[in-house]
């Protein structure tokens, strides 16, 4: 494998992207129709993308394994999306975007795509509300913004508490048009199987289509994956049930690097866990933290009570409440970044001031802000969260503070992607949360939406065509190739192979004996014997899943037990690799802490000297399957620092 | 907390259905609805049976995927939620629970309690958007939006695509959809070049598809998850009016 080259443009960083653009290769617009383009996903990367290129007059197939694009789970980001607009005149600019972006990282991305990032998110909002997105406004009728995390601006656009959900039907509404218009063809309730490599170059895939049990083969001059991360290799996690990593994992063991597969975010404000049953996390948006400040009991004792209920969290008084958010990070307060916030709730909670039933749970307060600015203030802003709390908590979060805990939430690691977003396998594109290019070792709150956005509708568009422009003599290929003929085959294999194991485990079984082991070992705090331990466990509980799964029903028909075990196999291998990344970087950064490596106060010990690399791994095949490579990150424009956020 | 469940097992969209019962013990009365029934479907995978299919992905209330109807409400006996959000509280020890999947013309059964959706994607296909492509808009505060017609845009944007006002109409109607899309668009200006066409094209595609008419027994608000008004019916037919004769 030669040397990964990441394709960054000369030029002042400033420059870059105009430099790209102005000199890359286009498609002229008559060739466009001849050329097709599979988009698997259609989360807001996914449909972002795939709209833009029908616009373009690109012949577009696009897949879901959902009834419709519009329930991608983009749908359920809440807070808002960021861009350096400077609208609220506080000192905003293309230029901190990218500097509190790759801070945010814990230096740990590439500064050409950050910067890229920062510089095109001016015009997705532009697009946006040019689309219908009924973004919130002040009585001038002006857009209104909010802060969230790892920034001393306000820099953030939202729409209620749904601003994922607003943003998503806004590019699932400019995928519609297109359908209708013909130059993209939707293929709901399909999912991809195998990825097909022709000639080197990726030329289509396999998918199983879910209600008829059917593999089919599609081609495409070029293959775009925007399938999201892989949080629920974790089992609980703030994902969506369905949402899984076997298209990446697919595309990795065909010759895909998958890069920094340890970087995991934790989300601190989230729902606590309350039963062995429960199947998912539930997250309340991290705009709460405008208006919410988070404590446990200063004394272990006034803990001991709240946890039996013996008194309520109203009867502490001011002074006997540790505000510690506020007490370790005075500058930024309740709006650290999420890391931060999760590691600092861990330590409240594993040092016996927790609250709640199980002791894992701190109290996010609005009492003091229901008072400065009313109960119908803080209704407008965030009653859909305090609705969402209260069905499941059953508990008014108006009158009792909410409960919170850190939760499994967002993957930076993901397949590596050069400037282009082109992955190690020619005329193949990795997009959004799929992708891991943008968020370093943490990603910053409504960064998500912006990059997922910035891929599908300003990025890919241009750089594709640098690909496709030099395919316009190759033909529409047959599917009855040989390639798509192995590819299918081999599909079709693995999953009689599921169904013929008849044993006596259900998949939820091995996902939730995974998600046990990845929390434990692999969570939020990391070690050598933990990380060593994990993976064995994980081989462990892989091998007994190939002896022992039992998936009831049949293999050509719709099986949702069979669609689980097919995603659940590939979480299995992930979670090993994941750990495997985790106990090759000796060093903790942003989501990634190893216990081993912290500073007196508990902070990350970010190691420069010998981990300022992108970790990206090959699979190789055979019993030692995972081969490291290594991008080293060069900063040119900033000065890299230890990050501090008091 | 008991349950005696009467459930719709359909075998695939041709096949006849029927009611089939199902005990289950011990469930924690903080349990989800759809939690219940992955219980359910894990003592069926045990027992070599298959598992009950319904459709579930966000189970935070804002996908839409979820729908049951159930002991004859969709989304069952709470207010302002979606399946997934129905919590086993609201039920009583020893309680019979029925569930069935939606029931309307336009929504075939796909399997068990599983049905197909797509119909509300092809009316949107009609004229659910505003016609502009990627690149090329003026900054986004050039646009200038009163507050107020914002936030009502907004309150008709939320709706999630679920189907329980059709599932709740006894006619089938899929106008408090429709509506609510037309709503979004009709309450901004950047969606006022293309209103007339936009409310005539996605009318007459629901009617099409054969969703039936309002008869403004507004069953649908009431169990819209997303609280949307029928105020935004009668904004439809003002809209359908002025693209009529206008």
């Amino acid at each position: 494998m030669t040397e990964l080259n990441a394709k960054i443009p000369e030029g002042p960083l400033a420059e870059k992207w105009a430099n790209y653009k102005a000199h890359q290769n286009l498609v002229n617009p008559t060739n466009k129709r001849k050329l097709d383009v599979i988009v698997v996903g259609t989360g807001l990367a996914g449909a972002s993308a795939a709209a833009s290129l029908g616009e373009l007059g690109f012949t577009v197939k696009n897949f879901c394994y959902q009834d419709s694009p519009r329930r991608a789970h983009s749908i359920a980001a809440q807070g808002g999306i960021n861009a350096a607009k400077n609208y609220q005149n506080d000192g905003d600019s293309i230029y901190r975007l990218f500097y509190d972006t790759i801070k945010g990282g814990d230096y740990r991305s590439r500064e050409g795509n950050v910067y890229r990032l920062a510089e095109v998110s001016n015009e997705i909002i532009d697009h946006c509300v040019a689309q219908g997105v009924p973004f919130a406004r002040e009585y001038s009728g002006l857009l209104d913004n909010r802060s969230f995390g790892g920034a001393l601006v306000s820099r953030t656009f939202y729409a209620r508490g749904q601003t994922g959900q607003q943003l998503l039907l806004g590019a699932y509404s400019a995928l519609s048009r297109q359908i209708k218009l013909g130059t993209v063809k939707l293929y709901n309730r399909h999912e991809m199987i195998e990825l097909v490599v022709i000639d080197g170059k990726a030329r289509g895939i396999i998918a199983r289509d879910l209600i008829t049990g059917k593999l089919e083969r599609y081609f495409g001059h070029a293959v775009v994956i925007a399938t999201g991360g892989y949080g629920n290799v974790f089992y609980l996690s703030t994902n969506a049930m369905g949402s899984n990593a076997s298209a990446i994992w697919q595309i990795f063991k065909k010759g895909a690097m998958f890069a920094n597969p340890c970087f995991t975010q934790i989300h601190p404000t989230c729902i606590p866990v309350h039963g062995d049953y429960q199947s998912k996390l539930t997250l309340m948006s991290e705009s709460l933290r405008n208006d919410g400040r988070i404590w446990v009991p200063k004394n272990k004792e006034d803990a001991e009570k709240l946890r039996k209920k013996q008194i309520r969290a109203k009867e502490i008084k001011e002074e006997d409440r540790d505000y510690y958010l506020e007490r370790r990070y005075p500058a930024y307060g309740n709006l650290v970044p999420r890391d931060v916030a999760s590691r600092a709730a861990k330590e409240r909670c594993d040092a016996g001031y927790g609250v709640g039933e199980s002791g894992f749970a701190v109290y996010l307060d609005f009492e003091e802000s229901i008072g400065r600015l009313g109960k119908y203030v803080i209704e407008e802003r965030y009653g859909n969260l305090f609705q969402m709390y209260e069905k499941i908590v059953n508990e008014n979060p108006y009158e009792n503070p909410m409960m919170i805990y850190p939760a499994v939430h967002y993957t930076m690691g993901g397949i590596w992607v050069d400037y282009e977003l082109m992955t190690t396998i020619p005329g193949l594109y990795c997009l959004g949360e799929a992708n891991f290019s943008d968020h370093g070792a943490n990603r910053l709150g409504a960064s998500a939406l912006m990059q997922g956005l910035a891929d599908g509708y300003f990025v890919l568009p241009y750089t594709i065509q640098n690909f496709l422009s030099n395919e316009i003599r190759v033909p529409r290929m047959s599917t009855d190739r040989p390639e798509f003929e192995e590819a299918e085959k081999s599909a079709g294999d693995r999953l009689s192979k599921l169904m013929r194991i008849k044993g006596n485990k259900s998949v939820d079984h091995f996902h939730k004996e995974l998600g046990k082991i990845m929390w434990e070992y692999v969570g939020m705090g990391r070690n050598e014997p933990g990380l060593t331990k994990a993976i064995n466990l994980i081989r462990i509980l892989r091998d007994d899943f190939w002896k022992d799964l039992r998936i009831p029903g049949n293999l050509d028909e719709m099986n949702i037990e069979l669609e689980k075990a097919n995603r659940v196999a590939d979480f299995l291998e992930l979670a090993e690799l994941l750990a495997l990344d985790a106990l090759e970087r000796k060093e903790s950064c942003g989501g990634h802490l190893r216990e081993e490596y912290q500073t007196p106060e508990g902070e990350c010990l970010r190691n420069d000297k010998d981990y300022m690399y992108v970790a990206a791994w090959e699979y190789t095949g055979g019993n030692n399957p995972y081969k490291m490579h290594k991008e080293e990150l060069k900063y040119e424009e900033i000065e890299v620092k230890q990050r501090i956020y008091k | 907390m008991d349950f005696t469940l009467k459930i719709w097992r359909q075998k695939n969209a041709k096949a006849k259905g029927k009611f089939v019962t199902y005990n289950l013990k011990d469930v924690s009365s903080n349990c989800s609805f759809l939690e219940m029934l992955d219980i359910l479907n894990e003592q069926l995978v045990h027992q070599n049976e298959e598992p009950v299919v319904f459709d579930t992905d966000c189970r935070e209330g804002i996908c839409g995927l979820c729908s049951l109807y159930i002991n004859g409400r969709p989304h069952g006996p709470d207010d302002a939620i979606t399946t997934c959000q129905l919590h086993m509280r609201k039920f009583k020890d020893g309680d019979i629970i029925v569930v069935e999947p939606w029931r309307a013309r336009p929504f075939p059964v796909i399997k068990d309690l599983m049905v197909d959706r797509t119909a509300f994607d092809a009316i949107i296909q009609e004229g659910g958007f505003i016609s502009v492509n990627t690149g090329g808009a003026p900054d986004a505060n050039a646009i200038i939006i009163p507050k107020e017609a914002a936030e009502l845009s907004m309150d008709a944007a939320a709706c999630i695509g679920c189907g329980a006002c059709v599932a709740a109409c006894k006619n089938a109607s899929a106008m408090l959809f429709v509506s609510a899309k037309v709503s979004h668009f009709a309450l901004l200006p950047q969606g006022k070049p293309e209103a007339k066409e936009r409310v005539r094209k996605m009318v007459a595609k629901m009617d099409e598809l054969g969703f039936g008419n309002c008869t403004n027994t507004f069953a649908c608000e009431v169990e819209c998850p997303k609280l949307i008004s029928v105020s935004t019916i009668a904004r439809m037919n003002r809209e359908f009016l002025w693209a009529k004769i206008g």
